[in-house]
């Protein structure tokens, strides 16, 4: 389960641009087959080959899930990051052939749920795009509250609240509107799952504020996507293979290991999945942590997520 | 190649047979000459051409008696197959599943015509010919899980992932090693495997989760597993025990070649799209001793390999009693000679039997 | 005193322990016959939760000996129910007008507990917003693999099948949407062969 996963082979018939920030891009199966479909919330692992660099980065798939004819993903452009957004903005166009990975799904719909309440921040509308399609499908009940920075970034908001007037809550910071998550979480009837996904604060109030009222874990649900982040260019050696290799500025430790032909599981590429987890067998410096997959207790040199995290020092020795 | 169906029974006056088609494809599951659990996981792609792991779905000389026979059990007793209100979705990803492998695996046997949710399916060998809409259940003369299972070999357990743990919420299970689905529907991985002895404290179903809660569409896995079955009989269950329990008394040296079959169940695990729920068709294949030791490597090594097991996984596997009746009738067909590795006949390589 | 130590068992076998107050946007308690000391105790660490406490209590051997304590902890409600069957309909309505944030507290028999818990669960209370605690008989509810009957507080090993009269060994492999523990037929293949019966945790 890592490198060698089968890819698909896809086609982009469309880009549309949806504001300032936001493009959608659909694909279709390049040799006209249809294409697999999958469960609300799944990702696709996008493969970008600019130049030198290939990029693996992962995007929600927003198109109806039980539609096989395309996929969609709406990518949100990120100047300051590493390039992948900017790749997908500005290089991409239609007609323009790409590889994405299999529909892999760590933010499901808990099918158990009496009740689905889901809670969007600014581009963490996607996932729940899909998932809203699905249980149009299979008949299961959800309620959406939304909040975006302006009405023109609110991405998606006009066409769903067109579709379920009753269901669907913006609230637009510009507008001084706030979710109101305590009156929410109060009262919900019972088997009522609560879903987030949106910056990492906003995660934070949920998960917070949900354990104070009583929420047990397993009806909270969460995802943030974390694009791996820049950073200070760091050398590190692998015990297992004997390399000694320099991870950029640009790229993440995991792209690293790849393009030196290290094989080195992983799934999401996005901190989430601990597939690619690995053990540090020495250093000296300092961590930087990004994943939300370790212990606490892990974190302090004895293991690293090498697909978001970074090591800034003088010496580290991983076993791969 | 065009399979014969055979006309044969797994109850009563057993005229189950295996032709030495089947004799020579079967899933011999011991690799060396002795055995011990293990998350012996490997990926589903395909195997040596007429080996059981060749399509997805098998299908064998043995599907149209097998079906009949789990007809005869649900129609004694609807519990073996059930499915929890929310694992509906994860019938039809099933139902799709198999339509669309064993038509593109068998287009002599099935075909499937889609037309967007207009779906037509046609089972020549046991002569269904249905056309209905794809997720309307009120389209199928079943569910979807027990509609397409009524017509594929093996049992099956479809399990929900949630909580990092997967959950047994649907199923249809005949043809089991003495596990009841009524009384497991809704346990999770370490629940229901809770009476398996010695496996917990080796950690094996603790890695086995962690390796199937990451089994991704397109990459499908399977293992083997094994126990020992006095007569063929598909429909070990707990259920009905109390009536089969007593043929384990039935041994005699006479009959024991006959009589006593391996029972080995080829477990595969897919992941379903839509559901994000995870199948596990658990096939069972039976084979009489005295037709496995015709493959001289096989009968050496069962000999080896039930002579060593320990005592508390003979106990479990339910043939602690009869084990000195088997290693009787085995030990005439292990001349001591070394084994090549592998689970493969290796007919051409391996020596005939030294008398 | 009314609290046993079961031995370790298999990863079916449920295992019990002691209610805590817990913050929750309700209380909802239930125990039966000595469960009310573990209510009781927890009444004791937070005496204003229990002020808000939903109690539903099933005296059975008891008798009167627990309720006067309870009304004394001061519920919000306390009813006092002569079985749980007889309670059934009511525990339907207050599981199912509890919110998200409820907090369960179940005590006593593993029958009572396993029943409630069941009913719990099919209604959508989730599993960690749900505290138990053993008190009182080590009895257990068990269900025939063979006729699918379930007996009521079984206290012998093997045992015969209220419903179809075969002789059932007691497995610790428990269901908990049955509720119960698994008993199969001891004398399968030697029938009429049947080992003398002995007390559970004898």
């Amino acid at each position: 389960m890592s490198t060698d996963l089968d890819r698909l082979h896809v086609v982009v018939t469309a880009k549309v641009k949806l504001n300032d920030l936001v493009t959608r891009f659909e694909f279709v199966h390049a040799g006209g087959k249809p294409l697999p479909p999958f469960s609300g919330g799944a990702h696709a692992l996008v493969e970008m080959r600019d130049g030198d660099v290939t990029r693996l980065n992962p995007y929600s798939l927003m198109s109806d899930p039980l539609d096989p004819s395309h996929y969609a993903i709406s990518v949100r452009r990120d100047d300051a990051g590493r390039g992948g957004s900017v790749f997908l903005h500005d290089k991409v166009q239609v007609g323009d052939r790409l590889n994405l990975g299999y529909p892999v799904n760590l933010f499901a719909l808990d099918l158990t749920a009496r009740k689905h309440l889901m809670i969007a921040g600014g581009i963490g509308i996607t996932p729940f795009v899909a998932q809203i399609k699905q249980l149009q499908s299979t008949g299961g009940a959800f309620e959406l509250h939304y909040a975006a920075r302006t009405q023109a970034l609110a991405t998606y908001a006009d066409a769903l609240r067109a579709a379920h007037p009753a269901r669907v809550n913006l609230y637009l910071d510009d507008q001084n509107q706030q979710i109101p998550l305590e009156r929410l979480l109060s009262g919900q009837p019972p088997g009522t799952h609560v879903y987030v996904c949106g910056p990492r604060g906003m995660i934070d109030w949920v998960l917070t504020t949900a354990h104070a009222l009583g929420w047990p874990p397993e009806a909270v649900h969460f995802e943030e996507f974390l694009a791996p982040q820049p950073g200070m260019p760091f050398t590190v050696e692998l015990a297992q293979t004997g390399k000694t290799i320099c991870v950029g500025e640009h790229e993440s430790l995991l792209e690293a290991m790849e393009r030196e032909g290290v094989d080195a599981p992983y799934l999401c590429r996005g901190g989430a999945c601990g597939q690619c987890e690995t053990r540090v067998l020495a250093h000296d410096g300092t961590f930087h942590h990004h994943d939300h997959w370790l212990e606490e207790h892990d974190r302090n040199g004895r293991k690293i997520m090498p697909c978001v995290s970074r090591f800034e020092g003088t010496r580290l020795v991983l076993d791969r | 190649m065009t399979i014969q169906f055979n006309d044969e029974t797994f109850r009563d006056d057993y005229t189950f047979r295996n032709s030495d088609w089947a004799i020579r494809r079967f899933p011999f599951p011991f690799h060396e000459d002795s055995y011990m659990y293990s998350v012996n996981m490997e990926r589903h792609r395909g195997g040596p051409e007429g080996s059981v792991y060749a399509k997805r779905f098998d299908v064998d000389e043995h599907y149209i008696s097998e079906m009949r026979d789990r007809a005869l059990v649900l129609a004694e007793d609807p519990l073996r197959c059930q499915s929890l209100p929310h694992m509906t979705l994860a019938g039809w990803d099933l139902l799709e599943l198999i339509m669309v492998n064993k038509s593109e695996d068998y287009p002599d046997l099935f075909e499937l015509d889609r037309d967007g949710n207009k779906w037509r399916w046609i089972n020549k060998p046991l002569s269904i010919d249905d056309s209905f809409i794809f997720m309307d259940e009120a389209s199928l003369p079943y569910g979807p899980m027990e509609y397409i299972t009524r017509q594929t070999q093996g049992d099956f357990a479809v399990l929900d992932q949630r909580e990092n743990n997967l959950w047994m919420d649907a199923g249809m299970v005949t043809t089991q090693a003495d596990w009841s689905l009524d009384f497991d529907i809704g346990m999770n991985f370490f629940e229901w495997h809770a009476p398996v002895p010695l496996a917990h404290e080796m950690g094996v179903f603790k890695r086995a989760l962690k390796f199937l809660l990451n089994v991704q569409q397109g990459n499908p896995a399977r293992r083997l597993n094994w126990t020992m079955t006095v007569n063929p009989l598909l429909d070990t269950s707990p259920e009905n025990y109390h009536k089969w329990g007593v043929q384990k008394t039935t041994l005699t040296p006479e009959n024991l070649g006959r009589k006593q079959h391996l029972r080995v169940e080829l477990q595969t695990f897919y992941r379903l799209p839509r559901s994000n729920a995870l199948v596990f068709p658990i096939r069972c294949y039976l084979i009489a001793l005295e037709d496995l030791v015709t493959i001289p490597k096989w009968g050496r090594r069962l000999h080896r390999v039930i002579r060593d097991l320990p005592v508390e996984l003979a106990t479990y596997k339910g043939f602690i009693d009869n084990r000195p009746l088997i290693l009787d009738y085995l030990s005439q067909f292990d001349d001591g000679l070394p084994t090549s590795p592998g689970v493969w006949p290796d007919l051409d390589s391996e020596p005939p039997l030294r008398r | 005193m009314s609290t046993f130590q079961f031995p370790p068992s298999i990863a079916s076998r449920p295992t019990y322990g002691t209610l805590g107050p817990r913050a929750g946007a309700a209380q909802i308690m239930l125990a039966d016959a000595e469960g009310a000391e573990a209510l009781l105790a927890v009444a004791k660490t937070d005496p204003e939760l229990m002020r808000r406490a939903h109690v539903i209590y099933i005296p059975k051997h008891t008798g009167a000996q627990f309720i006067d304590q309870l009304r004394a902890a001061n519920p919000a409600i306390l009813h006092v129910a002569p079985s749980y069957a007889a309670c059934t309909q009511r525990l339907h309505r207050v599981f199912s007008a509890a919110p998200m944030g409820a907090q369960l507290y179940l005590a006593g028999t593993e029958g009572l507990i396993g029943q409630a818990m069941a009913l719990a669960l099919q209604i959508g209370i989730p599993k960690s917003a749900i505290q138990t605690e053993h008190r009182g008989s080590v009895a257990r509810r068990v269900q025939c693999v063979h006729c699918k009957g379930i007996t009521e507080d079984v206290m012998i090993d093997p045992f015969q099948c209220s419903h179809c009269g075969l002789n059932l060994f007691v497995r610790d492999h428990y269901s908990r949407r049955l509720a119960a523990f698994q008993g199969v037929c001891i004398d399968a293949e030697d029938p009429g062969n049947v080992p003398p019966s002995v007390e559970l945790y004898s």
